[in-house]
This record gives structure tokens, C-alpha cells and sequence, in this order.
């Protein structure tokens, strides 16, 4: 799966868990440009994408990330 | 990849769900409930009738993810949950220190998070016995405080945890052992903490609960380091359905009904058909020891006060022989309401109700059936109705997951509850989800393959004539060669009938075997397994044994009745399909004609495939 395909599936999933049906992500979108991402909200999102992946971040690997363009290369690394 | 869930969550059970209809949460995967759990609570919250409580959660640890998933379950249980959630890690200092928010919010319950990571000193590795009761009390003393000052500010009920082992073991076995090994301090402090337990302070078995999810499947430690969360989210999840089912006791939402299907779920195999000879119960094979540890299951919740009762598709007088087999655990003694007959179960469910006087939404309803749970879950409202599946061995586990029967103290009514339900008044009409019994016909999205015998099936029909005792109008026995004789007679008219829903595949379920003699088809046979009754299956067969009667010239059918001890119930099988009854012998002996010359078919609920599809 490549990472665009991987970006609209991650909107899907913000959608849900922020309950913002109309909610549109690009590559550069990060938690100061969607509303409602704070940090309970955040590990709402890691744990429900970790469960659709099937996958586990390792401590650290999603400090480094600047926005969910980053998250959907690093899910595509890690089922690579 | 795909995920299992999604689906199924838009398309529930009986469809595309409303804004207020919302297929209940134990059909969906956690990951679902984590996801869409904001638009599960609009609409779950949409409902009417919901009653307010107020939880205040302190915890030593991130407490969102349990707290949002508390308020969910409660919802679900008919609560409008009003949830406080202390800063992380301040549960001391809120209770004890700087109560303020706490009396200004006002809690109904106080839910204490706490974990084994909020011990504060264990006893060091070299301890004595006397240094560990040392240890033990300064950390007991602690909660102590918390829970006079909480009892002393607030009007409400304490809920704390337990605490789960300790994920290292420093001592090896040696640790739950030695006084300074931290399982043996666990575990005293939880003998403490069991022997401090009143009805204003409950102890959430987190030691249990932990235990039944896998230490290893409980704590995650990334969650820990990065999130400060000291489960995983399937602990938070086993949290939160304990946390639910204690606010239920609270309040008495309790259940204290278990209404019990017969064949195949208390004991093995069909009663009717097989003989209570033949049911599998006692001790004799795996499959009857795991029927017998299911009775058992179900007793020691009598014993505790929940009434059984038994709601079955079954001759009333073969059904209560299964409890006269001397293997049985369960006695007719020790059912509080028996209902065998060929009524829809949900009118029975309702009978059961009416007599014992208990709203059926205290009611949990144990049947192997899909088909059967999902007309009793659709037509009973508040009905609990768990997927026990089919495997009796885990039946009991299925059901106490569900943790119906959550009570915050036991007293001696309790015990003596059974023996006091007495036969009582009337009750309102049921509210019904379908309305009528056809619309739930087609509901089942049923398919039909009827044809002729082929060779594939004849060992199946042989089988099915040979061990058909209840639906079965002449209960005639055929040898194999007797079926492939009657499979290539162009004089004989052999038809099966299999029957699929939406729950799965029944199988080859029903068969008709009739001979041409001039312008009559004799009926022969007729049978059908009791699984599938009232599901219009015999409509459709005649339908097709009509169909190819008239292919061959065939102007009227003839039918026959014999009465055996166990097929009562066609005894009005051809009077109910329209045939005019032609004689009766002095053995009961009834036959039938039947004109085809205006017949038209009558089928309406199931799809039957066609020619190609065979």
C-alpha cells in the first residue's frame, strides 16, 4: 500500500475517533491544524492505529513525526 | 488487511442503524468501540429513560481511556453517566487533602484507578515478616485515609481496585513467598483490602480481572512510558466492564433470571428425536462431561439465588424426561418455570415473565440457535441474549463475561430468592420489533435448494429417515437401497429441502417421498427437523412436490398420518396445509386428499435457487 492510500484510510480513522465526519487531511496536517487533536485525543488516535495495522510504534518514533504525512510513511515502513 | 469490524458496525444485525437503534456493543470488536466510540455515544445517548449518576474517577494513572469506555457501558445499561476525572496521579491528595472539586461535584461513586504502580514503598528484598507488616500497613493506611475522608465529605459509594500482580518478579516463585517479594505484598494487601470491603466501599477484582486477560495482554509498556496508561486497551475494556456491571449492582439493574434452551444446550443432542436414552449428559464422553459442567454452571447460579426457567421447542412430557435422567445435575425441582411447546420462543419468554412476575429485561435468554437468539433479542425488550455459539464447553465463560448477575452484597434472601417465586398476575403486552411474524420470516433472508433425490444426498436422507421421530407423519424407516430404489422410480416422487439464512447453513432438513398411483401421489413421508419449524419450509416443499406432482399427471395428493408417542405435534400437518380429511381408523390412523387442480404456490419467505443454481 502506498502512502497516499495509507493517508486516506488514517483520514477514515481521525473521522471516527474525532466523530468529525467531514474532517480532510493532507500530508501536512498536524495537531495545531486539526481541531480537537490534543493529547487525549492522540493516544484515542495511535491506539486506533495501531489496532486497524495491526502494528506497534516503538517509544520515540512518533516525537520525530511533524505531521500525518510522516505517520503514513512510517506506517508504510513498518509493513513493509 | 481489511478489518473485520467496520461492516458490521453499519450494517447491524437488522440492518442500517437510526440514530437511536444501536446494535449492542458485545457484537462489536473492540477496535470498533475505540474508534467510533464518539458517534456510539451520540447515538446511544439519544435514547429515552436514562438514568443520571455521578462518578468522580482519581487515579494514579491516565484514566481516559477507562473512563471513556465506563460511560459507554453505562449508557448502554440505561445510565446518562456524569463523569469527573481528577488530575493523573492525585488521587491521594484529592481525597484526603484538597477535596474540594470532589464535594463541589457532588459524586454518586467514587472509582479509585489505582495499580500495582501506585504502591508506594515495598518492603525491601531482605525484609522480615515483621518489616512487611510494617510495609503493610503504612501502604493500607493510605487508602484508609482515602476512603474515612471520602466517606466523611461524600454521600456515596467507593468502588476501588484491587491490585494486579507485579509484571516483574524479581524473586522468581520465591517472590509471592518471601516478605520481601512483591507478589506476597500484593497479595496481602489484597487479603486486606477483601477483609475492609462494605456495601459503601467495593472492591473491583482487578487481580481477577487481570488475571483472565494475560498479565502479558494487560500491560503494555510503551503505553506506560509514553502515556502513563497502565493497561493495555483490552484491560481498559475488561476495566471498564467490570466498572459497569458494579454500577448495575448499585442500582439494582441486576439480572435474576437465566431462561435455559433444552437440546443442545443443557444437554447434548435432540430429546425428541434421539430419546432421552440417547442425549449426552453424565459422564460417559468429553461431549456429555462438558453438557454436565454446564448444569452445574447453571446450578451454582441457582444456588445463588438467580432462577432458571426453561423455554424450549419440545414436547412438554419427552422435555421433562431429560431432567428424570439420573446423570442430569439439574432437576425439575430446581426450575422455577417450564415452558416446552412449538410456540415462537418470545411468547413463551413472555409467558415466563408474566408467571414468575419479573420484567423480562432481568432476563438472559441461553440458546444454541442463532435464529432462535435473534428473534428473542429483536421481539423481548432488554433482554440480555449472549452469542454462546455452539461449543456447551464455553457456555458458562460466554456467559459470565457478560457479568449479568452483578450484585454489591449477598445476603440470605439471596439464597432463598428461588424458592420464592411464585406463579403470578398478568403483564403488559410485550413491545414487538417486528410487525408481524412474516416480516421476521424475512428478516432470516432464507434460501431453499429443493429438488429431487441425488445421488450426493442419499446417505443424509437415509439418515434423516431413520432418526426424524417428532416432524415426521408416517416415521416409515428406509434402508439405503430402499432410497436409491425410490431416487431412480419414475413412479416415485423424492424431494429434499435444505435451508440456508442469514446465520448459516441448516443442511438438508426436510424430505418428501410420495408414489404415483393413476392420477394420485401417495405421500409417504413427510419429515423436517424440528430446527427449522415455523419457518414456512413445509409451504415451500409443498410448493415443489405440487410442482413436479403435476409434471407427471399427477391431479391430487393423498396423505397420512401415524400417530407414534413423539410426533403429536403433526398431528394437524395436512389439516393445517388445506387437505381435506378423507378417514380415521381406530388407531388414530388419519388420511387425507388434496386437489391440485386451483393450487397455486404459497411460499413467500424463502427464496428458493433456481435450476442453475443447483
Amino acid at each position: 500500500m502506498d502512502s497516499s492510500a495509507i493517508l486516506s484510510e488514517l483520514q477514515d480513522i481521525f473521522r471516527d475517533v474525532l466523530d468529525q465526519p467531514d474532517l480532510v487531511l493532507t500530508p501536512k496536517s498536524n495537531a495545531s491544524t486539526v481541531e480537537d487533536w490534543d493529547s487525549l485525543a492522540h493516544i484515542n488516535l495511535v491506539t486506533a492505529v495501531e489496532k486497524r495495522y495491526k502494528i506497534k510504534f516503538a517509544l520515540g518514533e512518533l516525537q520525530d513525526l511533524k505531521n500525518v504525512g510522516d505517520m503514513a510513511d512510517l506506517i508504510q515502513t513498518k509493513l513493509a | 488487511m481489511e478489518p473485520k469490524g467496520p461492516n458490521r458496525l453499519e450494517h447491524g444485525i437488522l440492518g442500517p442503524m437510526s440514530d437511536t437503534e444501536v446494535p449492542l456493543l458485545s457484537t462489536f470488536a473492540l477496535e470498533d468501540i475505540l474508534m467510533k466510540r464518539k458517534g456510539l455515544k451520540r447515538r446511544l445517548s439519544a435514547r429515552p429513560h436514562l438514568r443520571p449518576v455521578r462518578i468522580a474517577i482519581l487515579g494514579g494513572a491516565t484514566t481516559n481511556e477507562v473512563a471513556d469506555l465506563l460511560e459507554l457501558y453505562l449508557i448502554e445499561s440505561g445510565f446518562l453517566p456524569t463523569l469527573h476525572q481528577a488530575e493523573y496521579g492525585r488521587f491521594y491528595v484529592d481525597a484526603v487533602h484538597s477535596p474540594e472539586a470532589l464535594i463541589a461535584f457532588a459524586p454518586d461513586i467514587v472509582y479509585l484507578h489505582t495499580s500495582v504502580r501506585d504502591i508506594q514503598a515495598f518492603p525491601p528484598i531482605n525484609a522480615t515478616e515483621a518489616d512487611l507488616t510494617q510495609y503493610l500497613e503504612a501502604e493500607l493506611q493510605r487508602y484508609r485515609q482515602i476512603w474515612t475522608s471520602l466517606g466523611e465529605k461524600l454521600n456515596c459509594t467507593i468502588i476501588q481496585n484491587n491490585f494486579e500482580p507485579p509484571v516483574e518478579a524479581v524473586l522468581g516463585n520465591l517472590d509471592a513467598s518471601l516478605p520481601g517479594g512483591h507478589t506476597r505484598f500484593v497479595n496481602e494487601l489484597n487479603r486486606a483490602f477483601a477483609t475492609s470491603a462494605t456495601n459503601k466501599l467495593l472492591i473491583n477484582d482487578v487481580a481477577s480481572i487481570a488475571a483472565r486477560v494475560g498479565l502479558d495482554r494487560w500491560f503494555d509498556a510503551e503505553r506506560w512510558f509514553s502515556y502513563k496508561l497502565h493497561t493495555t486497551p483490552e484491560g481498559s475494556n475488561a476495566l471498564a466492564l467490570s466498572l459497569a456491571a458494579i454500577v448495575r449492582g448499585i442500582y439494582g439493574k441486576t439480572r435474576k433470571v437465566l431462561v435455559l434452551d433444552l437440546d443442545n444446550t443443557v444437554w447434548g443432542g435432540v430429546i425428541g428425536d434421539d430419546g432421552v436414552d440417547k442425549i449426552a449428559i453424565g459422564r460417559e464422553t468429553p461431549l456429555a462431561e462438558a453438557y454436565t459442567a454446564f448444569q452445574e454452571y447453571c446450578l451454582s447460579l441457582r444456588n445463588r439465588g438467580i432462577l432458571l426457567a426453561v423455554c424450549s421447542k419440545n414436547n412438554e412430557e419427552i422435555a421433562r424426561q431429560g431432567f428424570e435422567h439420573p446423570d442430569s445435575v439439574l432437576k425439575l425441582e430446581h426450575i422455577s418455570c417450564f415452558k416446552a411447546n412449538w410456540d415462537p420462543k418470545h411468547q413463551n419468554i413472555e409467558a415466563i415473565a408474566r408467571e414468575l412476575n419479573l420484567g423480562a429485561d432481568s432476563f438472559v435468554f441461553v440458546d444454541d440457535n442463532p435464529a432462535e437468539r435473534a428473534i428473542v433479542e429483536a421481539q423481548v425488550a432488554g433482554i440480555a441474549v449472549p452469542n454462546i455459539g455452539n461449543e456447551v464447553s464455553h457456555y458458562a465463560r460466554i456467559i459470565e463475561a457478560g457479568r449479568y448477575f452483578e450484585q454489591t452484597s449477598f445476603s440470605k434472601e439471596d439464597i432463598e430468592r428461588a424458592a420464592l417465586y411464585q406463579e403470578n398476575s398478568q403483564r403488559a403486552a410485550f413491545e414487538s420489533k417486528f410487525a408481524d411474524y412474516g416480516e421476521y420470516l424475512d428478516s432470516l433472508e432464507m434460501t431453499a435448494e429443493i429438488a429431487r433425490f441425488k445421488p450426493l444426498y442419499l446417505d443424509r436422507i437415509t439418515q434423516l429417515t431413520n432418526k426424524t421421530n417428532q416432524f415426521n407423519l408416517t416415521t416409515r424407516r428406509y434402508a439405503q437401497h430402499e432410497i436409491e430404489a425410490a431416487a431412480i422410480n419414475p413412479d416415485a416422487i423424492g424431494i429434499y429441502g435444505k435451508l440456508t439464512d442469514r446465520f448459516g447453513d441448516n443442511g438438508l432438513i426436510s424430505i418428501v417421498l410420495g408414489q404415483k398411483q393413476g392420477t394420485e401421489l401417495d405421500i409417504e413421508l413427510w419429515l423436517m427437523s424440528c430446527r427449522v419449524l415455523k419457518r414456512d419450509m413445509e409451504q415451500a416443499m409443498l410448493d415443489e412436490l405440487v410442482r413436479h406432482a403435476q409434471a407427471i399427471g399427477i391431479t391430487a395428493l393423498r396423505g397420512t398420518y401415524i400417530p407414534t408417542k413423539k410426533n403429536g405435534m403433526v398431528a394437524d400437518h395436512y389439516d393445517k396445509l388445506g387437505f381435506n380429511p378423507v378417514s380415521e381408523t381406530e388407531d388414530g390412523v388419519k388420511t387425507y386428499l388434496f386437489d391440485l387442480h386451483e393450487y397455486a404456490p404459497r411460499n413467500t419467505h424463502i427464496r428458493l435457487l433456481d435450476a442453475t443454481e443447483l
